[in-house]
């Protein structure tokens, strides 16, 4: 696989490939490309990323250092000592995002689960809810199409929706480039739907101040053990479709327990989104929890 | 997947590294990958080839040192070795567990050839 190709855009066929696409519902024109400047791409043309200043010191440190012992070699070897985060570029991102967060009094939800779970479903139930305390608006994050987009948009909030293409989860700098498209009211809450998946969200922190992930009695009640890395770093946990429990087999008890045992500070609510039983319980909880964010 | 953007990362931050510390090639990376890192090396190896290909580090051995998870008991206090998060302590049994170790994911060092004299 050469290095050009993996960037193709199966989105738009356009020559900056690869990086996610913003859109908006009923704007069929409106299109911007989320430049992932880093993410993808590693010709950086002279552009000089920015290290922690101790690291860098100590890099020069050395080449100093080095520079004497290798004088007579003809291409000289030499080690650098970074010890730099991986995740280091999406991290200082998010703390922006946070930053931005906190200064307008923005309260962010990052919704995660597997597709299907009903993460747009719950939205539809609550935003309308929600709407009478504070103003709320929408990122929506999928792979392909703005369906989920245009169901939040029918219920006449702010949403824009980020086409991730190959991607499998929203980063920090999508969720940058999406506020850049948002006017944002202070005092507000934000809801983003994450890419359904289970695995590789669960390592980027957007900036969010809660993460909430969501599972179905249509799942496996073993769920939290199979994918322990969302649930341990989830704040809290929704069970979903609970009016179907009389007919899955699916133990309650059981998949709280599993899900305990990963993470013991996990809040957990449980629910049904599509008769609205438990939503008030959940609703309650988190008003109380707004007055502490 | 998130190991190929995750790749694609660890490139840009070297190659950027690199070109600050005037070199012409990186020989090697090291990584520092915990067990409990959410990343699959194989995977990370793999996509690591493709996302440095053209670049100062398409030649860079990858090489990883994978820290074991280490768990720490909120109840009696005592460390040890843990494989997942659902740890319980060998001791009490106490679910109160706390990962001290097996979450880093760092980019230790690298290896660059710099051009003679």
């Amino acid at each position: 696989m050469r290095g050009e190709s993996k960037r193709m855009c199966s989105t738009c066929g356009c020559s900056d490939d690869g990086g996610a696409v913003l859109r908006k519902p009923g704007e069929s024109d409106y299109h911007v490309h989320v430049d992932d400047g880093g993410a993808g791409q590693h010709h950086t043309h002279g552009r000089v990323e920015q290290s922690d200043g101790s690291h860098h010191n100590e890099g020069h440190h050395d080449h100093d250092h080095d520079h004497e012992h290798h004088h007579h070699h003809e291409s000289r070897s030499r080690h650098v000592l970074l010890e730099e985060d991986v995740l280091l570029k999406n991290n200082l991102l998010a703390e922006r995002n946070r930053g931005y967060f906190e200064a307008k009094k923005i309260v962010a939800l990052n919704f995660l689960s597997s597709p299907g779970s009903g993460k747009t479903s719950l939205l539809e139930t609550i935003i309308p809810l929600l709407q009478q305390r504070l103003p709320v608006a929408v990122i929506e994050g999928d792979q392909q199409t703005t369906n989920d987009a245009d169901r939040i948009h029918a219920l006449g909030v702010p949403v824009i929706q980020i086409n991730t293409g190959s991607g499998c989860h929203l980063d920090a700098l999508m969720i940058q480039r999406a506020l850049h498209e948002m006017e944002l009211q202070e005092h507000s809450l934000l809801c983003i739907e994450n890419v359904g998946n289970l695995v590789c969200p669960a390592l980027f922190d957007l900036g969010e101040a809660l993460k909430v992930v969501i599972i179905s009695v249509t799942e496996g009640d073993d769920k939290p053990l199979k994918y322990p890395t969302m649930f341990h770093e989830a704040d809290l946990c929704i069970l979903n479709k609970i009016d179907l429990l009389p007919y899955v087999e699916f133990d309650v008890a059981r998949c709280r327990e599993n899900a305990m045992r990963v993470n013991h500070h996990l809040e957990w609510f449980e629910l049904s989104a599509k008769t609205g039983e438990g939503v008030a319980e959940w609703l309650e909880w988190f008003e109380k929890r707004l007055k502490l964010l | 997947m998130h190991e190929m953007s995750i790749a694609l990362s660890i490139v840009e931050a070297v190659v950027a590294h690199a070109q600050n510390e005037g070199a012409v090639r990186i020989s090697e990376i090291e990584l520092l990958v915990g067990k409990l890192a959410g990343i699959e090396a194989d995977s990370l190896k793999f996509c690591f080839s493709a996302a440095a290909a053209g670049t100062l580090a398409g030649e860079a051995r990858l090489v990883l040192e994978e820290p074991e998870g280490v768990g720490e008991c909120g109840e009696c206090g005592v460390r040890f070795p843990v494989n997942f998060y659902y740890a319980e302590c060998p001791e009490c049994r106490s679910l109160r567990v706390t990962i001290v170790s097996g979450e880093e994911f760092l980019i230790q060092s690298i290896t660059i050839d710099e051009r003679g004299e």
